[in-house]
């Protein structure tokens, strides 16, 4: 029995700060002791967000710091309450149906919060009987899921002292515990070296590959692109793309991104720009920087140099951005993922 | 409702108090028999005491150490579990409706602060003896109050828990839980407040008031009291009140 996720124009403004973990990205104000005199902070955080994972299906979400990404999960969760729109785990709709949502989901928050009164093998075990498994079952499950995540030699020991790859690692096994029907993973590799996230990106084909549904967050591109079947390009609350990441990168014209910057820049300029052989689309971002998409990269720059040079605009700054998903990005928004 | 689910949430709490007993036990009964010490055995044995003091001070004693615990087993907890390490998530994502959660915080509160106060009655005995003349007249009523008191310690430390943040704490002891037992006629019967009348009526909206006050009743009923049915309708207003608003302030924290 796969199961999916929907969410349908999901909003969500929060009226007081939010969350550690859920608006990273967001300025926030400090509790403010006068707040009767001061209007609460309206924070908007989804906007119309709509989404559709079939079953079976490995989903990511992409976006910045403090697009919503954090929010969605929490919403699917049951965690964060939204100000409209719905969202179902399977048949279930997930406010409304909060229990049997909770039994269908695994969830690996973006910071972890371990039961520090436990000890390793106790949050598991713990875990387990929270959901109802039998003891021996859930003390067998324990260990071995200690073993796959290596850290059967400290299961004994208080979570207190551990690194965060670490408690990463723990929150996953515990996330695994109860064998959900779908997995939610909110940055789940922030904060691991490159060989557990290999380890944790094989961790998550295994898991898939047992029919299980996963949805993961993510800013790192590599990270998308080798692991998610669909992607949503998320920003300020709402999709802006949505597909696979090979249709995604194809859809940016050219492939390739060059970001330059001149001393003045001219309608003029852009038009003889457009006319290189190989632009696809050319666009201003600012007074003196211009988007070039093209089907080439360092190639072009001497014809652009010896081009800006004829029209008494030098050539100041040039970023080339190869294919990839930090383009499509860059095309959607106008911003560098990273921004 | 997911009884699986209850008790294995029970079960952990049951475990980590086990696991913390000898602080637990520390922090709950040294401060009691300190006082029981001073006031029941020196003061009353030097003579600035009457005799009576002793069995009037054991009542008062045994709801200000249930009243404390409970409040201390759910309040505390839960103010760390709600901060920044949000220890609690993992609760909150157990198969069961989130209210169960809060519930069972208030549960365990409960027996922990039970045990607080069978435990308090036999050691304080043993300190204050001889001379204490406390007896169990009306085993149902005594029940009937020594729950309702757990229950109203639990459900306080609830609706603090989720209103007070980390830094604050100092503050819920030094402007909540002093004054409480200062004016929870604790160490003096209401009756002793005949002579002022202002303070004798603002004291009943504190809830102590009717545990002290409840005990004494049920324990040493020769000391004058409030009547036990006060005491008890009291009892379960506030239990009600404080575990609505507690309910509520919880759903708050718990969801964003």
């Amino acid at each position: 029995m796969a199961v999916g996720i929907r969410t349908q124009e999901l909003r969500k403004v929060y009226s007081s700060a939010p969350p550690m973990g859920v608006g990273g990205g967001f300025v926030m104000r400090a509790d403010a002791k006068g707040a009767k005199a001061a209007p609460k902070p309206q924070i908007p955080a989804l906007d119309g967000l709509s989404l559709d994972v079939p079953a079976g299906e490995i989903f990511g979400l992409l976006g910045p710091n403090g697009a919503g990404k954090s929010t969605t999960v929490g919403v699917l969760t049951t965690r964060v309450k939204a100000t409209s729109g719905q969202a179902w785990i399977g048949e279930h709709d997930v406010w409304k149906e909060q229990a049997a949502v909770k039994r269908l989901i695994g969830v690996v928050p973006q910071r972890a919060n371990l039961d520090f009164s436990l000890t390793a093998r106790e949050i598991l075990a713990y875990h387990g009987a929270y959901f109802g498994i039998g003891s021996k079952i859930r003390n067998e499950r324990a260990d071995s899921l200690l073993e796959k995540f290596k850290l059967t030699e400290r299961g004994n020991q208080m979570v207190r002292g551990f690194s965060g790859g670490m408690m990463q690692r723990l929150s996953i096994a515990r996330a695994m515990m109860h064998d959900p029907q779908v997995l939610f993973l909110d940055e789940p590799s922030a904060g691991l070296d490159p060989q557990t996230r290999i380890l944790l990106w094989e961790i998550i084909r295994e898991y898939h590959a047992a029919g299980k549904t996963v949805l993961l967050t993510t800013h790192n591109m590599e990270e998308a692109d080798a692991l998610c079947q669909r992607l949503a390009i998320v920003d300020h609350g709402h999709v802006i793309a949505v597909g696979t990441p090979k249709d995604l990168k194809a859809s940016i014209p050219g492939g390739y991104v060059l970001r330059l910057r001149f001393g003045r820049q001219t309608a003029d300029l852009l038009s003889r720009l457009q006319t290189l052989a190989g632009v696809r689309e050319v666009r201003a971002a600012d007074d003196t920087g211009v988007d070039v998409y093209a089907d080439r990269g360092g190639s072009l720059i001497p014809e652009i140099a010896t081009l800006a040079a004829g029209v008494g605009a030098e050539l100041s700054d040039v970023h080339i951005s190869e294919p990839g998903l930090e383009n499509l990005f860059l095309h959607h928004t106008g911003r560098n993922l990273r921004d | 409702m997911n009884w699986k689910t209850f008790f294995a949430l029970l079960s952990r709490d049951a475990h980590v108090a086990r696991r913390n007993a000898i602080q637990l036990f520390l922090q709950t009964f040294l401060q009691p028999l300190l006082f029981v010490f001073i006031f029941g055995k020196v003061m009353v044995g030097s003579g600035y005491m009457p005799p009576s003091y002793k069995s009037l001070l054991l009542p008062g004693i045994i709801s200000i150490s249930m009243t404390f615990t409970g409040i201390w087993a759910v309040a505390m907890p839960l103010i760390a579990e709600f901060q920044w390490t949000r220890e609690i998530e993992d609760r909150l994502l157990a198969p069961i409706n989130m209210e169960w959660i809060a519930i069972e915080k208030v549960i365990a509160g409960m027996l922990q602060a039970l045990v607080s106060g069978l435990v308090v009655i036999p050691l304080a005995w043993l300190v204050l003896r001889p001379g204490v003349d406390i007896s169990i007249h009306t085993p149902w009523t005594f029940a009937a109050v020594i729950v309702l008191v757990a229950a109203f310690s639990a459900c306080g430390g609830l609706a603090l828990g989720c209103s007070i943040d980390q830094q604050h704490i100092g503050l819920m002891f030094s402007l909540v839980m002093t004054p409480m037992i200062f004016f929870g006629c604790t160490y003096y019967p209401w009756s002793a407040l005949d002579k002022f009348p202002i303070l004798q009526k603002a004291v009943l909206v504190n809830p102590l008031v009717y545990a002290s006050e409840g005990m004494r009743g049920t324990l040493a009923p020769q000391f004058a009291h409030l009547p036990i049915a006060v005491v008890l309708g009291a009892l379960i207003f506030f239990d009600l009140l404080l575990l609505v608003v507690g309910l509520r302030r919880f759903e708050k924290k718990a969801v964003s």
